[in-house]
């Protein structure tokens, strides 16, 4: 017996100095402190070093968390055992926080630096007038390429180009239910948010048979797939694309011209937020535009912040892979929050698409 | 089938080969310099050094062992009085159902798991972070513990017990001078296998985690998707040659008793 | 024996993790099953499951979970079997079970490396003349990644069942004329009977639902329950389809538990369920 309490204490005993380890750590690394704020985005999707000059400047702290996907943030925004301050969900994901009642509205007079955001980028449908959520990054949904592994001339200035037989086994598609099903619906020109189930079931005749190109269907990976040179061809975002070639020059990645999605990643303030003054300062930080620019530099993605642009590589600026030009930009489309019926739809489709790849 | 010979080492051998193969490729890699997991290029410290660094990935691995070693040390401590209300239970029906309640979470799927605990914690209004986490860990280890004694205290024979008896033992000194030494490697068998549990979780801890609380798996998942780095390499090159070591320990100091793992022994 | 009050009171904090933690849950799984996406009272998702996708789904989680279960017997035994044999058997068992303690997403990616187009594998077939093969993404890949997985604990039941035999019985089936094979048929695989059922439990349900591996290593072209469940809960937001497709998971494990029943007690559990 008495050894079985001296195991127990002693298990206690380094439990409590690890955790005072812990506070001392998390001291030293600034975690702790008054003025916090959460901030949940997406996985390297920031520069952390402008989370420290945040600090610096505002005195505010900053505790930043990770997600994986648009509905995981929801699901544990919802269920409400977080205080997150700030998030950073895709358009879609707005209407239908907001629908939930999720959101607080901003205080523009607490965001100067709005103005140096694009007009085109503001009071989008998804969000009129701008009232519950500020751009943060945009981009496209196209195909990602690497031509020394492709025999053969390809541009991919269509989506039928993946259906070609050559391309047996060479293409990875991202685990996604939209992009997929919207490729699929793009590919016969109709609109990615179609709920017209004849257009639907179409679409998904279609993609059934590309089931013989396809090698697989996979969520971030992707980007060290493509680097590695392990697949040839992927479906994937303009972001990502462009990571994946700051390591593996010879890629080169297009948008096919039957319309694709181009989507936009927003700062919000969910209602949990425990810190709304402190999150508005983060908002308005961020849209100051050497921090933009020195962000957009660091993540890879399209900035929508006009004076941010004057600031970077004008090559990068100039490149219409990244930044194509409004007439471009109008022949794509984005996201509606499709309802849960038509969401459920589509994730079904999906899921039979997985299935009829084996 | 006297002896083991050639083919049957030769087997052995294979199979230790297989098990072993990623963890050695892994901790290979963490010697690269040239950062990724394809092309060994030349020999470096470099990964080992940015693991003690990176301070937020100290506090993560802190945080995983403390989460480990409490819930272990409280699922324990639930498992053993739950193996000894099971040994006490006279109707054999409600024993029954009490076991095989008890071995539902033990093969039912994390996903599962983490799943419907993120209900109930929802449904209970808790907040998540560390204390659901501990919970949860707690929760699945529970059984694991039970059946680790259970076994142990069923083989232990009645006489023993009323020996003490007779002696003039009380009830509470039959419990802590007889039965709890005898089933104390089950006991420890039991905090070891919690112990694993917990520290190889992933699913659950990724359902119930929140607020900036996270474990060393639900990192390196969400560091996993942007592309691993090969300071994760090199700090599991560290924990596998601290296990190795602890487990070596262990198998030193259990020697004798020949029980270990296989508590159930009877 | 002990007094009828602390009886009592051994059972209160392990009644209370039960109900809590087992019978709560399953009780709000079942639940919530029973809910549409506006959550109003509905039989739908049940309807829905026994569509054809999700029937489908449920075969082919089926026969994979069958397949990895099958292999990981026809690995584990005879390793267990030799394993027994061995000098240092309790330390060989800690060795086989060391690697399932470094982390599992870890050594997913390991594999994604060794099957990789220029991974090991591959430089081995190149050498050897067969020439680059697609491994990752393949049945093959997801099936050998999931065994490796499962051996460990298919492999402690077993050792324990057969570590436990006792050796005159060999013996005395040996004496009285039986060759090896009928020993093993006669003898040692019915009283190790205990310790393969154990294996199987912990193998065959957790493979119906693995998750991770079926999109890291298969690329998705395996589905399992878990991963519908997932994405359900997580993706969908469907909570309701996921609950029902995890009552369904539920009733299965019942029924193999039933079918994998043990006669005599002590034999059960010794491995784990990841």
């Amino acid at each position: 017996m008495k050894d079985l309490i001296r195991a127990a204490l002693a298990v206690l005993i380094v439990s409590a100095l690890l955790m005072w380890a812990n506070a001392e750590l998390g001291k030293s690394a600034g975690k702790a402190g008054a003025d916090t704020i959460t901030v949940y985005n997406w996985g390297e999707y920031l520069d952390p070093d402008l989370l420290k000059e945040f600090t610096k400047e505002t005195g505010i702290r900053v505790v930043y968390e990770t997600f994986d996907s648009n509905e995981a943030m929801m699901t544990k925004i919802q269920q409400g055992g977080t205080s997150y301050d700030i998030a950073i969900p895709s358009e879609y994901m707005i209407e239908k926080m907001k629908e939930n009642d999720l959101l607080i509205p901003l205080d523009h007079s607490k965001i100067p630096n709005l103005k140096h955001i694009d007009p085109y980028f503001l009071d989008l449908p998804f969000d009129p007038g701008n009232e519950f959520s500020i751009p943060y990054f945009w981009g496209t949904v196209g195909i990602a390429f690497n031509p020394e592994l492709l025999d053969g001339d390809y541009d991919f200035s269509s989506w039928e180009d993946l259906w070609d037989p050559a391309l047996r086994q060479k293409v990875i598609l991202v685990d996604s239910a939209r992009e997929v099903i919207g490729m699929g619906l793009n590919s016969l020109g109709y609109s990615l948010n179609s709920t017209d189930e004849k257009e639907l079931d179409e679409a998904s005749e279609k993609l059934a048979t590309l089931a013989p190109n396809v090698k697989a269907i996979i969520g971030d990976e992707i980007v060290e797939m493509m680097q590695r040179k392990e697949a040839a061809i992927a479906l994937t975002w303009s972001g990502q694309a462009a990571d994946m070639m700051s390591v593996n020059e010879e890629l080169d990645y297009a948008v096919p011209e039957e319309g694709s999605n181009l989507w936009f990643d927003n700062m919000v303030i969910p209602k949990t937020a425990a810190n709304v003054d402190g999150a508005h300062k983060f908002i308005n930080f961020m849209l100051d535009p050497e921090v933009a620019a020195q962000n957009a530099d660091w993540v890879g993605y399209s900035t929508p912040n006009k004076d941010a642009l004057d600031l970077m590589d004008p090559e990068l600026v100039d490149d219409e892979r990244y930044y194509p030009d409004e007439e471009i930009r109008d022949h794509l489309e984005v996201y509606r929050n499709l309802g849960p019926e038509m969401l459920g739809d589509y994730n079904e489709r999906f899921l039979k698409f997985k299935m009829e790849m084996n | 089938m006297a002896g083991t010979g050639k083919g049957q080492k030769l087997f052995l051998g294979l199979v230790f080969l297989i098990l072993y193969a990623p963890i050695f490729f892994l901790i290979f890699y963490s010697f690269n310099s040239g950062g990724t997991m394809t092309s060994f290029e030349s020999f470096t410290w470099e990964h080992y050094a940015a693991v003690f660094e990176d301070t937020r990935l100290i506090m993560i691995v802190f945080n995983t062992v403390i989460v480990a070693l409490l819930s272990s040390l409280l699922a324990t401590t639930i498992g053993v009085l739950g193996a000894l209300a099971i040994v006490y239970m006279k109707n054999r029906k409600l024993r029954s159902t009490l076991l095989s309640l008890n071995n539902v979470l033990i093969v039912s799927p994390d996903v599962i798991i983490g799943a419907s605990f993120l209900i109930l914690f929802t449904a209970l209004g808790v907040k998540l972070g560390f204390t659901s986490v501990l919970v949860s860990h707690v929760a699945f280890s529970v059984p694991i513990v039970v059946l680790m004694v259970l076994p142990k205290l069923l083989e232990m024979s009645n006489s023993l017990i009323d020996a003490a008896r007779d002696l003039g033992a009380s009830g509470k000194d039959v419990l802590t001078r007889v039965i709890i030494p005898y089933i104390k490697p089950g006991i420890f068998a039991g905090f070891f296998l919690a112990l694993t549990y917990s520290l190889d979780d992933f699913a659950v801890t990724f359902f119930v985690t929140g607020n900036g609380f996270s474990t060393l798996s639900v990192e390196i998942y969400s560091m996993a998707r942007a592309g691993i780095t090969l300071t994760i390499n090199a700090l599991s090159g560290l924990l596998f040659i601290v296990t190795v070591g602890l487990v070596l320990g262990y198998y030193a100091l259990n020697r004798r008793s020949k029980t270990l793992f296989t508590g159930v022994k009877r | 024996m002990q007094s009828k009050s602390a009886r009592a009171l051994y059972l209160i904090p392990y009644g209370a993790w039960i109900l809590l933690f087992v019978v709560a849950p399953i009780a709000l799984v079942g639940y919530y099953s029973l809910f549409d996406l506006h959550g109003s009272f509905t039989f739908g998702n049940y309807r829905n499951f026994f569509s054809s996708i999700y029937l489908r789904l449920t075969l082919s989680s089926f026969w994979y979970a069958f397949l990895i279960t099958l292999f990981s017997l026809l690995i584990a035994y005879p390793t267990a079997y030799y394993l027994t044999k061995t000098k240092h058997k309790q330390l060989w068992l800690l060795l086989i079970i060391i690697p399932s303690w470094i982390n599992l997403l870890l050594k997913t990616y390991a594999f994604i490396g060794i099957f990789g187009q220029y991974g090991p594998i591959n430089a081995l077939f190149a050498a050897i003349g067969i020439g680059n093969k697609q491994i990752l993404f393949t049945d093959f890949s997801f099936i050998f990644v999931s065994v490796y997985i499962f051996i460990p604990f298919m492999i402690l039941p077993i050792f324990n069942a057969i570590d436990r035999l006792n050796p005159a019985l060999i013996d005395a089936s040996r004496d009285l004329g039986a060759n090896s094979w009928t020993t093993f048929r006669r003898v040692i695989l019915p009283l190790t009977m205990n310790g393969v059922k154990s294996g199987i439990q912990v193998t065959f349900i957790p493979a119906l639902s693995l998750f991770m591996i079926t999109r890291l290593i298969a690329g998705n072209k395996v589905i399992t329950l878990g991963t519908a469940i997932e994405q359900q809960f997580l993706v969908t937001q469907n909570w309701g389809m996921g609950s029902t497709i995890a009552v369904f998971l539920i009733l299965f494990m019942f029924i193999i538990m039933l079918f994998t029943e043990q006669r005599e007690k002590g034999g059960t559990g010794n491995g784990r369920n990841r």
